[in-house]
């Protein structure tokens, strides 16, 4: 019976069907299934199954985007009755998400975002033109373990190693990982500003992510 | 007859236009220049100041639509017309703010400095099909701050062409109509006779930022031109169909040029952009895609029956070497662009999204340019009967090359193209060492750098705007500049 339901719930992901999982996700805590469970067995199973669909070229981006949605909404129903059960999800961590003080390019930062948390990471996205300061609030408010920092500008990139600095400066840089990208961003200039990785897309960056907390 | 690309029928070009006017009223344009929002309210625009919405009536619109001119020119560092903007004129640019360049030795992309800008600038003042200059790469040496101002500077030590600009900042925006009014001889001037057009982007979807719209409204006061850049993303940040993206566009438009006008009515602004579909397996912006170039010829289009002169961005690869991509999506793309009738086409010399320049590009698509060129000037009546007089005393021999008309005329029927084209015989070709298009744009890239020469400005033009950039750049903690040679 409960299969059959974690087959659907995975297809519900798979179909992009936001409003299918959520009813999913209802239908199991009234039937009083363990919502663990529904995420491992169910939700999960899609999510990975459109990521790969992905990687192999068979699935495109707007797959991806919305299997994370369907994801999120499932998640925020099964999220209260996880509270109360005492069984909190195992998270990946806890990522503070910002494009950079001066730029607007808000498109690839979200992208990185929806895969993160498709994929088992707590995120808090800040929006754009995001001031230093905030960020490293927020970083220390929530207890971040990783700060990711998007920049498209040339002229912006350099808030991102202000950033950092920034977080050396309040004490936060030994807790926090810094993850960096955009489309100027290279190898040399992770280095340069220290950061701690960077990828070139989203797929790369959930990877990064891992890699960080040390669940690659 | 300009033979011409028409993607839409009337009633298509009346159904976008009246969407886009439903837009501008729900969900209405993100201003987000209080400067802005008052204009628009003062015009009858309704504001909900706390979101920093404004929901425009179509009045307002038309009523700036009214005052906008149908055509101006740009001129040279001379005063002569150059640039035509308006009508079906079809000029063409190199791209701008690259980030990068090619590397023609190691093919590798490196950030940009001051000598790649000089390389990319003498090049495309070298080259004819090139009607203006662009402020084409920034010069990764050069504090943040100055960055757009010292690419204008940079351009106008070394050329004579019009120039399509822009500002990274309202700061910057007085220091660069000076930089300007200094050879057009004031700022007055500068607005009778602009040597250059700023870019102004809003942001997709449906948003003027701050810096944008505030752009659009110190442009407006100044009477130096404005170019409109709008971008929908078609899938990303932008509907997904081409026509949605193109009602868009018009929305973010239209709502431009009534904050443009309100500043100052009769103000000259194009209506341009640089709109993309968005790859969905890599989530890159293809410049190069066919798709992209419908957009563009569909809204240009829409700004023509406005009566509007336009800009768009083709001519563009994203390839990121000078290979058979790059040649194929710049060729047919500047040829699409051609067809629609669009003013000025910019992006030539560009790879990589955009992200990357190339000097032995622009010399390669210098090349589909001047056949786009030849295309649109479409087939003319040149003799008194087209073919019968030309066969007097040719008596079935294939003697045509003996004729006077032939020797005239074929320049006016052939375009002719430069070394980069190869037409030898193989033999001729394997004789050169066998060279393919990268290796004879290269050699011919070599050879405009050297035949270059700077054109001549009055020593004291010359030292007084080297002091005004110098003073700017000590302001932004750059003691000298760097060395132009
Ligand atoms: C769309 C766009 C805009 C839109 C943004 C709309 C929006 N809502 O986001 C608008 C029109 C607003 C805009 C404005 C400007 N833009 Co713009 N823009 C672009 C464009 C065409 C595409 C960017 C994009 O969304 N790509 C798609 C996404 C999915 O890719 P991405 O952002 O690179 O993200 C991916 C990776 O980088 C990575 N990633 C991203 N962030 C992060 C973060 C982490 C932690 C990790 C690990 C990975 C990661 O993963 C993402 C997903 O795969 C680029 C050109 C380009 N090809 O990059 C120019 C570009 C970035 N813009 C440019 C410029 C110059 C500007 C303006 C200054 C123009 C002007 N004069 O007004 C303004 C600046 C405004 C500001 N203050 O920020 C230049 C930058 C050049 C430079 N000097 O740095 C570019 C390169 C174009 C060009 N050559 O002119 N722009």
């Amino acid at each position: 019976m409960s299969a059959e339901l974690f087959e659907k719930m995975a297809r519900s992901v798979l179909d992009g069907d936001s409003d299918e999982a959520e009813a999913l996700a209802k239908q199991a805590v009234e039937m009083g299934l363990d919502p663990l469970e529904c995420i491992t067995s169910g939700y999960v199973v899609g999510v990975n199954e459109v990521g790969e669909n992905f990687a192999c070229g068979q699935a495109f981006l707007p797959e991806l985007v919305m299997a994370g949605e369907a994801m999120k909404a499932a998640v925020a129903i099964l999220e209260p009755e996880m509270a109360k059960r005492g069984t909190a999800r195992q998270m990946y961590g806890k990522v503070v998400l910002a494009t950079v003080e001066g730029d607007i390019h808000e498109i690839g930062k979200t992208l990185v975002g929806t895969l993160l948390s498709a994929s088992g990471f707590e995120v808090i996205d800040l929006g754009v033109d995001v001031p230093t300061t905030r960020i490293i609030e927020k970083a220390r408010e929530v207890n971040a373990d990783i700060v990711a920092l998007s920049a498209l500008l040339t002229t912006t990139m350099v808030k991102q190693g202000e950033v950092i600095e920034a977080l050396e400066d309040v004490g936060l840089r030994g807790k926090v990982k810094v993850m960096v990208g955009g489309a100027p961003v290279t190898r040399e200039w992770v280095a340069r500003i220290g950061a701690d990785g960077y990828s070139e897309d989203a797929i790369g960056a959930v990877k990064v992510a891992k890699e960080l907390m040390g669940k690659a | 007859m300009q033979p011409k690309l028409e993607l839409l029928t009337q009633d298509m070009i009346a159904r976008i236009l009246d969407e886009a006017f439903q837009l501008m009223l729900k969900p209405g344009i993100k201003v987000q220049s209080a400067e802005a929002r008052q204009l628009l309210a003062e015009a009858g625009a309704r504001i909900d100041e706390a979101n920093e919405i404004a929901f425009i009536p179509e009045k307002v619109v038309r009523t700036a639509l009214e005052t906008v001119p149908a055509a101006f020119h740009l001129y040279d560092r001379h005063g002569n017309p150059k640039v035509t903007y308006g009508g079906d004129a079809v000029q063409f640019d190199p791209g701008s703010s690259g980030v990068h360049v090619l590397d023609p030795e190691t093919l590798e992309h490196r950030p940009s400095y001051t000598a790649d800008l000089v390389r990319l600038v003498k090049v495309a003042e070298m080259l004819p099909q090139y009607a203006a200059q662009s402020t084409a790469v920034v010069c990764n040496e050069v504090p943040k701050p100055i960055g757009d101002l010292y690419r204008l500077y940079v351009v106008l030590m070394f050329s004579e062409k019009p120039i399509v600009t822009g500002s990274f900042s309202i700061q910057t925006l007085p220091a660069m109509f000076d930089m300007l009014a200094l050879f057009a001889g004031g700022r007055d001037a500068l607005a009778e006779k602009p040597q250059a057009v700023f870019d102004v982007c809003p942001s997709p979807p449906l948003i003027w930022s701050d810096f944008g719209a505030q752009n659009l409204i110190e442009l407006a006061r100044a009477g130096v031109p404005a170019e409109m850049v709008s971008m929908p993303l078609a899938g990303a940040a932008a509907p997904v169909t081409l026509l949605g993206s193109v009602v868009q566009h018009a929305a973010e438009s239209l709502s431009g040029i009534a904050i443009h006008q309100l500043a100052q009515p009769g103000s000259p602004i194009v209506w341009g952009g640089a709109p993309a579909i968005f790859d969905m397996r890599r989530g890159t912006t293809p410049m190069g895609a066919v798709e992209t170039a419908m957009i563009d010829a569909a809204y240009a289009q829409v700004g023509k029956s406005l009566g509007l002169p336009t800009h768009t961005y083709l001519g563009a690869t994203d390839s990121k070497i000078v290979d058979a991509q790059a040649g194929l999506e710049s060729g047919v793309s500047a040829v699409l662009g051609a067809l629609a009738g669009i003013n000025m086409i910019s992006g030539a010399g560009m790879l990589d999204f955009l992200a990357c320049h190339s000097p032995e590009k622009l010399v390669v698509d210098a090349e589909a340019i001047g056949m786009a060129h030849r295309l649109v000037a479409g087939l003319e009546v040149r003799t008194e009967t087209l073919a019968t007089m030309l066969f007097e005393g040719i008596n079935f021999k294939g003697d045509f090359l003996k004729q006077r008309a032939t020797r005239q005329l074929f320049p006016l029927e052939q375009y002719l193209p430069s070394p980069v084209i190869d037409r030898d015989s193989i033999r001729g070709w394997q004789a050169a060492g066998s060279p393919d298009t990268f290796a004879r744009a290269k050699a011919l890239t070599r050879q405009l750098l050297d035949e270059y020469r700077r054109p001549q400005i009055a020593l004291d033009r010359e030292a007084e705007l080297s002091a005004m950039v110098e003073g700017l750049a000590r302001e932004a903690g750059m003691e000298r500049l760097p060395n132009l040679d």
